[in-house]
């Protein structure tokens, strides 16, 4: 794999790591626990959706064959988008969504901080520009993390058991492939190893205001930035996708 | 885990939502403008009620500063004393800075 495929498959697993994470938090839309927490999931929807149009067009751009962010989005299947597991997982109930936020923004702005001195200028541009929207989403999660860690028995309970069973998910966002090795040596990404110890102490300190055990390490499922992926993201896709798929090129 | 029973308490009554009291949500436009009411939520801290006002209130681009106050901590007048209060500032228009001119590059007075 040479160095410009690397860039193109690690921003179009970028923009689907925020699709999906947007479609997940859409669907707290109409059922939120709280008319505030239901319009700041909406809003961070949205700050995904407009992330994944930045990076698919680029990743469209730097493709050359004339796909738009729309066609890399609506066109492609299962197999093709290249999103880490955690994000495809069912919401739960709110602390669930609430922990899943947490781990996957304290990944995502160490990332994104990394990626802002990248030589691939957009990809930097973007990264300054989607790191305020990422460390204000973990700045709210985690301040509902500490709120239900630190509650209520059933809160404390609850929290605790989403913590667990997210945990074999957490491992995937380390693995380093070829193009995570492309991508530190020649486009200036982290490198997953050490990007692992900065979280780990991150979750750490949180973990512990929120008066939580963080898991064990022991068996993590990965493969979803190769395209292997758990029953959910086809569910999805499925209903993200079905208008392009109906009425191809439909717009409006 | 929660550390007394007393404590307990307070915190299940803080995660059910009667237990929610209200705000009062001020933005601030710009620099040099000073904060304006723009709304009210609903929070269990003052912590939710800061991110909450951010995320209700600042979706636009409306401001860079919020305050938010408990409602209850709002200490306002009652209408029946309207007239007392407010009725003899009706007729005394020597108090309105109407006879100045002002400079054209003076904004927001």
């Amino acid at each position: 794999m040479n160095k410009e495929k690397a860039l193109i498959a690690y921003v179009t697993r970028m923009g689907d790591n925020a699709i999906i994470m947007a479609q997940r938090l859409s669907e707290w839309v109409g059922h939120g626990p709280e008319l505030e927490e239901e319009m700041a999931m909406g809003n961070f929807a949205l700050d995904y959706v407009g992330q994944s149009r930045m990076y698919f067009s680029y990743a469209g751009e730097l493709e050359g064959k004339g796909r738009s962010e729309d066609d890399i989005c609506f066109l492609r299947d299962g197999w093709d988008y290249g999103n880490v597991l955690l994000l495809e997982q069912p919401n739960g109930d709110y602390g669930e969504t609430i922990a899943r936020l947490v781990l996957f923004e304290t990944f995502y702005s160490l990332q994104l901080g990394a990626l802002m001195t990248s030589p691939a200028k957009k990809l930097a541009e973007i990264a300054a520009r989607a790191i305020k929207e990422s460390t204000y989403h973990l700045r709210h999660a985690s301040h509902w993390l500490i709120r239900l860690g630190d509650g209520t028995d059933e809160s404390h309970r609850r929290v605790q058991d989403a913590i667990d069973r997210l945990w074999i998910y957490t491992g995937e966002l380390f693995e380093a492939d070829q193009v995570d090795q492309i991508m530190q040596s020649d486009w200036g990404a982290p490198d997953l190893t050490e990007l692992r110890g900065h979280w780990h102490r991150q979750i750490d300190e949180l973990l512990a205001k929120a008066t939580l055990q963080k898991p064990d390490d022991g068996w993590m499922d990965s493969g979803g930035k190769n395209g292997h992926h758990s029953e959910h993201l086809g569910y999805i896709l499925a209903e993200m996708q079905s208008l392009q798929r109906t009425y191809p090129g439909a717009n409006w | 885990m929660p550390r007394n029973k007393l404590q307990k308490m307070q915190r299940e009554e803080m995660m059910s939502k009667q237990g929610w009291p209200l705000y009062e949500v001020f933005i601030r436009a710009r620099a040099g403008l000073s904060h304006r009411h723009v709304g009210s939520i609903h929070a269990a801290d003052k912590t939710m009620a800061l991110d909450h006002a951010r995320d209700l209130y600042t979706r636009r681009n409306e401001g860079i500063s919020i305050w938010v106050v408990k409602s209850a901590d709002i200490i306002a007048s009652d209408t029946i004393d309207s007239d007392a209060l407010f009725g003899p500032a009706a007729d005394k228009i020597y108090r309105h800075p109407t006879f100045y001119k002002i400079p054209d590059d003076v904004e927001n007075i």
